[in-house]
Order: structure tokens, then C-alpha cells, then sequence
């Protein structure tokens, strides 16, 4: 038994670690590696984009200063230069802010909460897009109309209006001691609400060129049901429109968060987001303190840029059309 | 075609009663309009009395149901802040943001299509490359950002710049409102007057930059696809010509997306314009709105929204019509499922 | 170009006398334009359709009150040349002779009984004017009575906001009420047109574009302006105004963002002007609830006692808010008035010292050894840097262990929020005050009353005081001045000791000129042109 045992766990366990192997060399012979090691500006990228989300995911553990203690911030500390320029302080890498938060340690801070904002209101918007857009172009019909009008009505409102009503329900309808949790929620909802309708049309178009295609209608002949035909073979075809838009989309959620925060909708003063840092240093710009805006401006433009090109190469990579 | 239309305008008025119906239920939350109508030493039972007079304490149905009666009869109601009838003031704003939205839609396609081309065609070229990166760090700032930055440049340093140079290299550019303008009949255009075009420079690149990246991008995404299909290898094999192939089946195949998206793009960039009319003090529509949701000035919110609702509309209307003239295979297809002609 | 000028003139727009473009024109080689600009326009011409301070301050430009004042706020006869207090209810006034209306009018009694008349009128915003006067009757052409319901003794400092209008022109042009929001009728005509006295008239309006005004050559007043043209644009965005400033597109704007002083002072050929405004900025708490709305205390309510509202108070460091926030131009104050009102008592003014320890203690003995949380409520864009001076205190009170939550908005969702008409739903928060009479009666009436009678309407927290009330009557009809101080101290006195609500600073008026014209800036931050000189 011992010995058998033993020899049957050993040669599990072998065929589990060449399996493993299979696995690894499959993926490092595959052409989404040799695409990506090929591309010297895809690994920067892909390196900035791994920094930026992981300096925001480990912010406390990073960032010199919690810029969200209000106790630890001194307005005697605001506006302080980049340590390089006269009147810096070593404490304060990149300067202050007005307030005397910490630039460095805010944009790492803020980054995290413009991130979660942009990457879950994006998502948000390209599932109920997607999913909607395919029923839209594949079914056509009432169906159609019925997503389209739907969509109609959702481009007149701009994001603000629609935070502003779901900011307003919430506070209607949840106890006041909720209040101060409510706005992620609701920033997500209504930026992915205001962007969903691009992704739907875009899909609704491309559907409807697909649905016409012989492969298509071959697959229905032979009983493919709908939603197969739809999730195989028509998804992977709009795949690239979508991530150029899901790609840019993630820039203007963020900006749009900082727009909606304005309102008092959005993330607490107290605690500003990147685009919030951006907005409320603009103000600074004609005073000299440049480095409040332009700072965290730089921090989310490359962020956008690598992200961008990620999404660039990843569409490339994985259409299999373009191998 | 035409009971398509048809239907389609039916549906229209369906949309626009929704889009009337959220507006007034969103109202609500906006603000409360009384406190920027009178001054602060007004009593608490004289503000009353005036949110009672607008009917600000019924509920948001009836508001709803006041609104549509008047608006019927083509009532927009009178603007809290103006104090003028709505539509006369909107009347009086359109050409601004048409112009506006105009010059930068203009500038969008014809700057982002051919770039789209290009890097679509030169996938690797250094200048592609190029292209691509400084378009996204144009559009990864925000708008508000980029126009006070132009302002910045072209008002505030320009002097300074070319005196420390000694020759002009940056023009000293309009920053704000719209320059002279000339009225034909109801409309006033700033097309007709040096100052008027010198002021629709920089609100006009401020607000077409995002639209150009995306349309930009979006025409090399396609045009990469659309490269690599049989039938465009097809073409080359059969000796037709580079130019051939690129323009005459390549970027014809592209368009369906990129009509869609250009179409959405109109639109939205009436709703771009508002922080680019904000910024540039454009008085336009969106400066008219932007300056409403402040105020809460509930029938020039209300009368703005149905009006955006109504130019969507048309813009997809517009949209899905094309479609047909630009993709054969819709209009096969349409006919089978719509069974009409 | 007169194409342009031709063009612009339209339906509903304005173009006044053809005598004002003829002046202008005559005066030609000896053009002196003055460009100026403001965050927003005014929402009428009309004077008696919104008791507003930019509104009222740019109309002042063209109708004219009984009373005026100095640009150091000093009262100087208007179109009345002198008053008295004939009676305790009732102050006569004597009126100016020979001064015409801008349409060639003349002015006399009956104008300012018509107008006494149209600010009762339904649509009229300055009813609070008209509450004042019970009756006006005319005694000739040139004298009027304005009788009180009770003895006024500061009836003509309240007067120069009031304006008078033509009655022959209203009743011809059918605007004999004030233009009224809700629009049965459509447009007012007093709305877009404009037919005062004053020392300049309208020529052209585009609301929300540009407002084009000329001298007005038959003006009774003596005239210190040389300015042949006054164009007038809003601009809503700081930095667009400050850059037109600096570009030289116009010659004066405000409000400029304290923060950009110096980017005035060092460019060429503009500078801040800079006072101190009359508006006090302070916090307040809900006193009246017992439990707050937005609190981590539950089942009781910690500002009701003075100790924890005092250790808010000392645990703010005013002075790292004037220096940083406001550039060292805000006035620190412990009344809830400013130097520049009447009643002010210096003696009165100074605060209790910065002391976190002392603060600590306050809140331990309290029962809060470890603070607490709160909601505090705070406008964003509606006094200077209001957001940012809201995140100061949370950070300073932070030190002593209070938390706050700062929710910060826009001035209408602030305002729907914290006022009467939802229920005063706030624990904490900030607001701003200028006495509309420059009398400190305004402000123990409306702020530091209990919420009774009418009185404490922007009494916000509910601070409530029987004393405070009952003085704000007395003062209402005291007429011995010497007297009337003594009660304005005592209330005054009453409320600090009692912290009833935290006063922080009389913020600084903030405008930016050009070096090439000379203008007066007033402490209520109007701004006229018959102040302005263009070099």
C-alpha cells in the first residue's frame, strides 16, 4: 500500500507539475507572450499600470503620509514646493497642497479611490452595454427598439443629473447614519449609466453586420441556440471597438468623478481622489503652486496612456483575425 | 423606408415623454431654486408663498403634467433667473454651441479620419506611434484642465513668451465669449467676423481634441481588421491598386462603427461642450444649463434636456439611416426582418 | 464694425435714447472705454425684482434711491436732499428739483409713491423694504412722508438699495409691478429696459453677454467719471476672468481668487484691490434637537452644552486660517458684525485664545474624553474659499479627537438642505452674513433670536436665548443711540459668552484692475461707475 501509494502520489503529482509546465510553456510559446515580449512599450506599460495599481492597493504600506488622517495634516504645511525648489521640504517629495496634505502620499491615496471608481463604473457600463447592444443587433425587432429608445433617453442626461437623482434617492429612501457611505455606490452607478449606451450601440452595429454573415446563420441552421451563437461567435467579433472605447472610457470616469465629487454627490473633501486633486488644484495653477494639479495631471496621464496601450496591444493580441 | 421613419418618429415622442418624466423626478434633488431668487433677507413665509406660487410643493407628476400642457401649446414657461421665456433665450443661444460644436466636430473628422488611416496603415511607423501617444495624453487630461492650460498659453503667457523670444510664436488668442457677431435673420454667427473666428479657436480645439483621439483610434482599430480580411487580400491579389484597396474597400468597411460612434459623437459633443463652454465663457447652451443646474432653474433645465432629447433622436435617426447607405448587407437584412421597403 | 453694431441690436435687447449714441459718438476723439467684468450678470434690470448685491449695486448705476452713500459707505443725499424725523413714526423727505428721468421725465413725489407702491407689488423681491413704510403720502411735489408702523430711527440707512422709478414710463410700458418670476405675463418690459435717473444708461443688453452703458449727460450730479463707455461681461470661471485681467481684455474684474494676488502683483500693468468685505463668516451648531441628525452621540446632543460648543471654538487656530486660506487678508472676528456696521463694539472683538489643551479639557469635562463624530454642512462655491476653510477646521478639530464628515456642495443643494424650508436639517455648519441695513439689528434679529415670531428665520442651529430676543425688540425701536448701543453690546455680549454661534473672520473683498483706470471699492463689494477714471 505504502509504496504503491507513494509511487501513484509520485506520479500525480509529476504529471500535475508537467502539466503545470504544459501550461506555462504553452503560454510562453504562445503568441499573447512572444506579442508581448516583443513590444518593449507594451512591457513598460504593462509595468506602470502593474505600479500604479499596486502602489494604490498597498497605500497605506507606501505612501510617506496618510493624507486621509485629518489629525496628521497641518494647515501650516500648505503649499510647499517640490523638495527640488526652493522652500521644499524633505518630508514633502513633491510638495503640498493647500490644505497641507501631502502631495505624494494623496495622489497614492487617491489613486486607489479613482481606480475603484473608474475600473468599476467602467465595468459596469461595458457588461450592461455589451450585453444589451448584442440582444439589441442579434434579436432586432421590438426588442431593438425598445433598448434603443431606452438608450435615447439615457444620452439626454448627463452623469451629473443622473448622480444627482441617485444621490438624492438614497438620501430619501436610506437612514441618515448611511449617508456618508453611499457615494462609491453611487458614483459607479452613474457614471456607468451615462457611459453604457456607447458600448451598446457600438455592439448593436457590429451584431447586426454579423448576424447577416454565412457562419452565422450556418450556426442557427444547425440549432445553435441564440444566446450560444451570440456569446461564441458575435461577441469576439466587437471585442476591439469595445476595448478602445472601455480603454478611453476610464480616463473620463475618472475626470467625471471629480466633476460629480464638485456637487458634494461624490468622494468627501476630506479625502480627495486624483481627479478631485486635479480639480480643486486648478485653482493654483495662475498662483504659482503648480504642482498641485500638475502632479497628480501627470500621475493620471500616464496611467490613462499605459493603460491605453495595454488595451491597444491586447486587442491586437487576442483577435484572431490579426495573427 | 417611410413607415420606418414613421415609426421611428412615434417612438421619438415615446422617448421624449420619458426623458420629461426623469427630468422631473430628478428636479427634486438639484437644489432648491427660491433661495437663489430672492435675497437673503426675504421671510421664511414670503419664500413659502413664492415656492407655493410655482407650484414648487406639488408633487413631481403634477409639475410634470403642467409642464407638458404648456409646453404643447409651445409654453416653455419663463427662466426663474432670466426671467425671460425659455425658449426665447435658447433660441437666442443655439448658434453659439452649433457653431461651436460645428467647427469641432469639422476638425475632429477631418483631422481624426486621416490619422486613423495612417496609423492604421503604418502600424509600427515611428510617427504612428507618435500619434497615438501624444492623442492619449490630450485626452487622459481633463477637459477643464486643458482649457484653462490653453488659456494659460495663449492669454495670460503669450506675451511674455514672445517677448523673451523676440519674435511671435504664440499668439495671443481670445480666451473668452464669442468675439463679434452678425445676425442673419434669427441666427448670429461668429463665421463673419475676424474676431469671431479668432474666438472660436481655442474652445473649438479644446473641445474636438477628445472626439479626434476617439475617432482616431477607433478608424486604426478597424481599418487593422478590416487589412487583414480575404477580401481586401483578395483585392491586392487582383492587382488593384494600394490607394484602391485602402480607401476604396478598406476605409469604406470601417465605417460602420465609425459612423455610429461620429453620430453619438455630435451629440455628445453638445454635452462636451458644457465644460468647454463653461471654461470659455461660450454662451451657448450648455453655459445656459450649466448656469440652471446651479441655479436650479427648473424650466430652462427642463426645456434643455427635451430639446437634447429630441437632437439624439435625430442624430440616430440619421444614424440608423445611414447604415443603410453605407453597409448593403443592413439593408437586405432589414427588409427580410422588417418585411417592409 | 456697423454692421456688427446694427446687427446686435435686436429684439430684446436694449438700446436706449438715440441721444446717448450721438454723445458717444460726438466724444469720439476723446474715447475713454471702460471694460469690466463680474462671476455672473444680474438677473434684471428691474430694481425692485431681486434684493440681491451685485444685482442692486450694478443697478445703482442707473436708478438712483432718496438716499446714497460715499464709497466709504458715509449716507449722502440722493434724489432727496435732506430727511428729519418729524415724528417717531414718520421721516419726511425733502426732494431734489430739475432732475430728470433718462426718457426726459421729471421726478417728483408722485414717482416715489408709485415706487412704494410697485415694491408691494406681487412679484417684487424688496418687500422687506416695503414692510418698513406703511404709508408714503405726499406732502407737495417735493416733499414725501414715509410713515413706520413703529419708530425707525434707521429707516434712510436702509434706503438706498430702495429705488425709484418713473411712473408716467411704468404705466405706459404696463410694468407697474415688479417683474414677476412666475410668468403669467410674458416679460416684464422694466425687465430688459431701463429708465432711472442715474448717472448712466443703459445702451445695449445681451444678458449673460455684455451690457453696454453711457454717461448720462443731464445727470443732477456732480460728475467724477470720465469714462464715455462702460461694457460689462460676465465671466463665470476664475481663472478666465483673471486671465482676461492680465491679457488687458478688460480693465477690472472680481471677484479674483485670493490665491491669485500674486500672480497680479507680478505681472505688468494690473493689481489686487483688496478690503475688508461687512460679511462675517461663522459656524453654527443645531442646539435645538435632542439627539442630532448626524452624529455618532446618540440620545443626546452634545451642543447643548457650552463646553463642547466653546471647545470647537478654541480649537480652531483662526490665525493659520487667515495667513494660509486667505492670504493674510481676513479680519478675525468674535462678533458676528463687522467694523463697518453699525453697532460694532471693538471692545467686544476679541476672541478667545487658540488652545487645544484648553479645548481637550472642555470636551473631557463634557463627557467626550475621545470626541465624537459629526456631519458638518459647507458650501463650495458661495463665500471665499468656504470649502477649503471647511476642511481646515475638520482638520484642526480632528486634534481633539472630533471627526467630522465633511459634506461639502453647491450653493443650491446647501441651501435646500440646511434652511427652513427642510426643517433645518443640519448638526454643524458654516455660513456667511452681511447685515443687508449695515445695522447689527439685522443680524440679532435674524440669526441670534430664537426662532419665534419671525424672528432667527436664518437662525440655522436654534440657538435660543430669551434675553437676545427680547433685546432685539428693544433695539428694533430704540431711538437715543446711546441707549441702542448699550443694548446691541449686551446681546452681543450674551451670545459670545454662550457661543452661540462661531464667528471666524469678515472675509476680504478680492478685485483685480488694471493700472490704467482708478475705481472705488466699497466695503459691500458693489461697484459703481461714476467712481471710475480710465488714465
Amino acid at each position: 500500500m505504502g509504496v504503491g501509494g507513494e509511487r501513484q502520489d509520485e506520479a500525480a503529482a509529476a504529471g500535475a507539475v508537467a502539466r503545470l509546465g504544459d501550461v506555462f510553456r504553452r503560454f510562453f510559446d504562445s503568441d499573447l507572450w512572444h506579442s508581448f515580449t516583443r513590444s518593449p512599450v507594451v512591457v513598460v506599460s504593462a509595468l506602470v499600470t502593474l505600479a500604479v495599481v499596486g502602489a494604490a492597493l498597498f497605500a497605506p504600506l507606501i505612501a510617506p503620509h496618510n493624507p486621509f488622517d485629518l489629525a496628521s495634516i497641518d494647515l501650516l504645511d500648505s503649499e510647499i514646493p517640490p523638495v527640488w525648489l526652493d522652500g521644499g521640504d524633505p518630508r514633502f517629495l513633491l510638495g503640498t497642497d493647500a490644505e497641507g496634505r501631502d502631495i505624494l502620499s494623496t495622489i497614492i491615496y487617491g489613486a486607489r479611490i479613482s481606480l475603484g471608481v473608474g475600473f468599476a463604473s467602467v465595468l459596469f457600463a461595458m457588461v450592461l452595454g455589451v450585453g444589451l447592444g448584442l440582444l439589441s443587433g442579434y434579436l432586432g425587432g421590438t426588442v431593438d427598439a425598445v433598448i434603443m429608445r431606452i438608450a435615447d433617453v439615457q444620452l439626454t442626461f448627463p452623469a451629473i443629473l443622473i448622480a444627482l437623482l441617485i444621490d438624492g434617492l438614497s438620501r430619501a429612501v436610506l437612514p441618515r447614519d448611511l449617508h456618508g457611505d453611499i457615494w462609491f455606490t453611487v458614483l459607479v452607478l452613474a457614471i456607468g449609466l451615462s457611459f453604457w449606451v456607447q458600448y451598446a450601440r457600438t455592439v448593436r452595429g457590429s451584431a447586426m453586420v454579423e448576424r447577416g454573415k454565412e457562419y452565422v446563420q450556418a450556426a442557427r441552421v444547425i440549432g445553435v441556440p441564440p444566446l450560444l451563437i451570440m456569446l461564441r461567435h458575435v461577441l469576439p467579433n466587437v471585442m476591439g471597438p469595445v476595448l478602445v472605447i472601455a480603454t478611453i472610457n476610464l480616463a473620463i470616469a475618472v475626470i467625471t468623478e471629480a466633476t460629480l465629487s464638485f456637487l458634494g454627490v461624490g468622494v468627501p473633501a476630506t479625502s480627495p481622489s486624483l481627479g478631485t486633486l486635479i480639480r480643486v488644484g486648478n485653482d493654483f495653477l495662475f498662483s504659482g503652486s503648480w504642482w498641485i494639479t500638475i502632479f497628480p495631471g501627470a500621475a493620471l496621464a500616464i496611467l490613462v496612456l499605459a493603460v491605453n496601450l495595454l488595451g491597444d496591444w491586447l486587442r491586437d493580441a487576442l483577435n484572431p483575425k490579426l495573427r | 423606408m417611410i413607415a420606418f421613419i414613421v415609426r421611428r418618429l412615434l417612438q421619438s415622442v415615446l422617448v421624449m415623454l420619458a426623458v420629461g418624466f426623469i427630468a422631473f423626478s430628478l428636479f427634486t434633488y438639484v437644489g432648491d431654486p427660491v433661495n437663489n431668487m430672492v435675497g437673503q433677507d426675504t421671510t421664511l413665509e414670503q419664500r413659502a408663498e413664492l415656492r407655493q406660487r410655482l407650484g414648487l410643493d406639488d408633487p413631481f407628476v403634477v409639475q410634470y403634467g403642467r409642464f407638458l400642457v404648456k409646453a404643447v401649446q409651445g409654453d416653455f414657461g419663463i427662466s426663474y433667473r432670466h426671467r425671460r421665456p425659455v425658449a426665447e433665450l435658447i433660441a437666442e443661444r443655439v448658434p453659439a454651441t452649433l457653431e461651436l460644436s460645428f467647427v469641432a466636430a469639422a476638425l475632429a473628422l477631418f483631422i481624426g479620419v486621416p490619422m486613423g488611416v495612417y496609423t492604421g496603415l503604418h502600424r509600427r511607423g515611428f510617427l504612428s506611434q507618435t500619434f497615438l501617444a501624444v492623442s492619449l495624453v490630450g485626452i487622459s487630461l481633463p477637459t477643464f484642465l486643458i482649457g484653462i492650460l490653453l488659456i494659460l498659453v495663449f492669454g495670460v503667457m503669450s506675451q511674455d513668451i514672445n517677448a523673451a523670444l523676440g519674435f511671435t510664436l504664440v499668439p495671443q488668442l481670445p480666451t473668452f465669449g464669442r468675439g463679434d457677431t452678425v445676425q442673419l435673420g434669427w441666427w448670429s454667427t461668429g463665421f463673419l467676423t475676424t474676431s469671431g473666428l479668432l474666438a472660436l479657436i481655442l474652445p473649438s480645439v479644446t473641445l474636438a481634441l477628445f472626439q479626434m483621439t476617439l475617432i482616431m483610434r477607433l478608424v486604426r482599430s478597424e481599418m487593422l481588421e478590416v487589412l487583414r480580411t480575404d477580401y481586401i487580400k483578395f483585392a491586392r491579389a487582383r492587382g488593384l491598386s494600394n490607394r484602391a484597396v485602402n480607401f476604396g474597400h478598406a476605409l469604406k468597411n470601417t465605417l460602420v462603427p465609425v459612423i455610429t460612434i461620429t453620430g453619438l459623437q455630435l451629440g455628445s459633443i453638445i454635452a462636451f461642450a458644457l465644460i468647454t463652454e463653461q471654461v470659455f465663457q461660450w454662451p451657448g447652451m450648455g453655459l445656459l444649463f450649466l448656469q440652471a443646474i446651479t441655479e436650479v432653474d427648473i424650466p430652462v433645465m427642463a426645456a434643455y434636456l427635451m430639446l437634447v432629447g429630441f437632437f439624439f433622436v435625430v442624430i440616430n435617426l440619421i444614424v440608423d439611416l445611414l447604415y443603410y447607405v453605407v453597409d448593403p448587407r443592413l439593408r437586405a437584412d432589414k427588409v427580410v426582418a422588417g418585411g417592409h421597403g | 464694425m456697423m454692421k456688427n453694431r446694427a446687427g446686435r441690436l435686436r429684439r430684446g435687447f436694449f438700446a436706449v435714447a438715440a441721444a446717448a449714441g450721438i454723445l458717444a459718438g460726438g466724444l469720439g476723439a476723446e474715447a475713454k472705454t471702460f471694460k469690466w467684468a463680474f462671476q455672473g450678470d444680474i438677473q434684471t434690470l428691474d430694481p425692485h425684482g431681486l434684493f440681491e448685491t451685485f444685482t442692486l449695486g450694478f443697478q445703482l448705476n442707473f436708478y438712483e434711491g432718496l438716499v446714497s452713500r460715499t464709497p466709504d459707505l458715509q449716507l449722502q443725499p440722493g434724489l432727496a436732499t435732506s430727511w428729519e424725523n418729524v415724528e417717531p413714526t414718520v421721516w419726511r423727505f425733502t426732494l431734489r428739483q430739475g432732475v430728470t428721468f433718462h426718457n426726459g421725465n421729471s421726478f417728483n413725489a408722485d414717482d416715489v409713491i408709485f415706487s412704494v407702491q410697485r415694491i408691494n407689488s406681487e412679484g417684487s423681491d424688496m418687500k422687506v423694504i416695503a414692510t418698513l413704510i406703511k404709508e408714503a403720502v405726499k406732502v407737495d411735489d417735493y416733499t414725501v412722508d414715509l410713515v413706520t408702523d413703529q419708530p425707525n430711527p434707521i429707516l434712510p440707512l436702509q434706503l438706498e438699495i430702495f429705488m425709484i422709478m418713473d411712473k408716467e414710463w411704468s404705466e405706459e410700458h404696463g410694468t407697474t409691478g415688479a417683474t414677476n418670476v412666475k410668468g403669467d405675463d410674458q416679460g416684464n418690459y422694466a425687465n430688459l429696459n431701463a429708465n432711472g435717473t442715474g448717472p448712466f444708461m443703459i445702451k445695449e443688453r445681451q444678458p449673460d453677454v455684455r451690457t453696454v452703458l453711457v454717461p448720462n449727460p443731464n445727470w443732477w450730479g456732480d460728475a467724477q467719471s470720465n469714462v464715455t463707455e462702460a461694457v460689462f461681461t460676465p465671466i463665470g470661471q476664475d481663472a478666465t476672468r483673471v486671465a482676461a485681467l492680465i491679457s488687458g481684455d478688460v480693465d477690472m474684474a472680481y471677484p479674483v481668487p485670493v490665491q491669485d494676488w500674486k500672480r497680479l502683483e507680478d505681472a505688468d500693468g494690473v493689481s489686487p484691490l483688496t478690503g475688508a468685505e461687512a460679511r462675517t463668516i461663522f459656524l453654527g451648531f443645531d442646539q435645538d434637537r435632542d439627539e442630532l441628525l448626524y452624529s455618532s452621540v446618540k440620545g443626546k446632543n452634545p451642543f447643548k452644552d457650552q463646553r463642547v460648543r466653546q471647545a470647537f471654538y478654541q480649537a480652531i487656530d483662526i490665525e493659520a486660517i487667515k495667513d494660509r486660506i486667505m492670504r493674510g487678508a481676513a479680519t478675525p472676528s468674535n462678533l458676528m458684525i463687522a467694523p463697518q456696521i453699525n453697532g460694532f463694539n471693538p471692545a467686544l472683538n476679541a476672541r478667545l485664545p487658540y488652545d487645544v489643551d484648553k479645548a481637550k479639557a472642555l470636551l473631557a469635562e463634557a463627557g467626550y474624553p475621545d470626541g465624537f463624530t459629526v456631519t458638518m454642512d459647507c458650501p463650495n462655491d458661495r463665500y471665499v474659499n468656504d470649502e477649503r476653510i471647511c476642511q481646515a477646521v475638520a482638520s484642526m478639530l480632528a486634534r481633539i479627537g472630533v471627526k467630522i464628515d465633511l459634506l461639502a456642495q453647491t450653493k443650491s443643494k446647501y441651501f435646500a438642505k440646511v434652511l427652513a424650508q427642510n426643517g433645518y436639517d443640519t448638526s454643524f455648519y458654516l455660513l456667511g452674513w452681511t447685515p443687508s441695513t449695515f445695522d447689527a439689528h439685522n443680524v440679532i434679529d435674524s440669526i441670534m433670536s430664537c426662532r419665534v415670531d419671525g424672528k432667527g428665520s436664518f437662525n440655522l442651529g436654534g440657538y435660543c436665548n430669551k434675553r437676545v430676543t427680547e433685546l432685539s425688540d428693544l433695539i428694533q425701536v430704540e431711538t437715543d443711540q446711546e441707549k441702542r448701543q448699550a443694548l446691541i453690546d449686551e446681546a452681543n455680549r450674551i451670545h459670545a459668552d454662550e457661543v452661540g454661534h462661531i464667528p471666524l473672520h469678515q472675509q476680504p473683498l478680492s478685485w483685480g484692475v488694471s493700472d490704467k483706470v482708478s475705481v472705488a471699492q466699497r466695503a459691500d463689494d458693489m461697484f459703481h461707475l461714476r467712481h471710475v477714471t480710465v488714465k
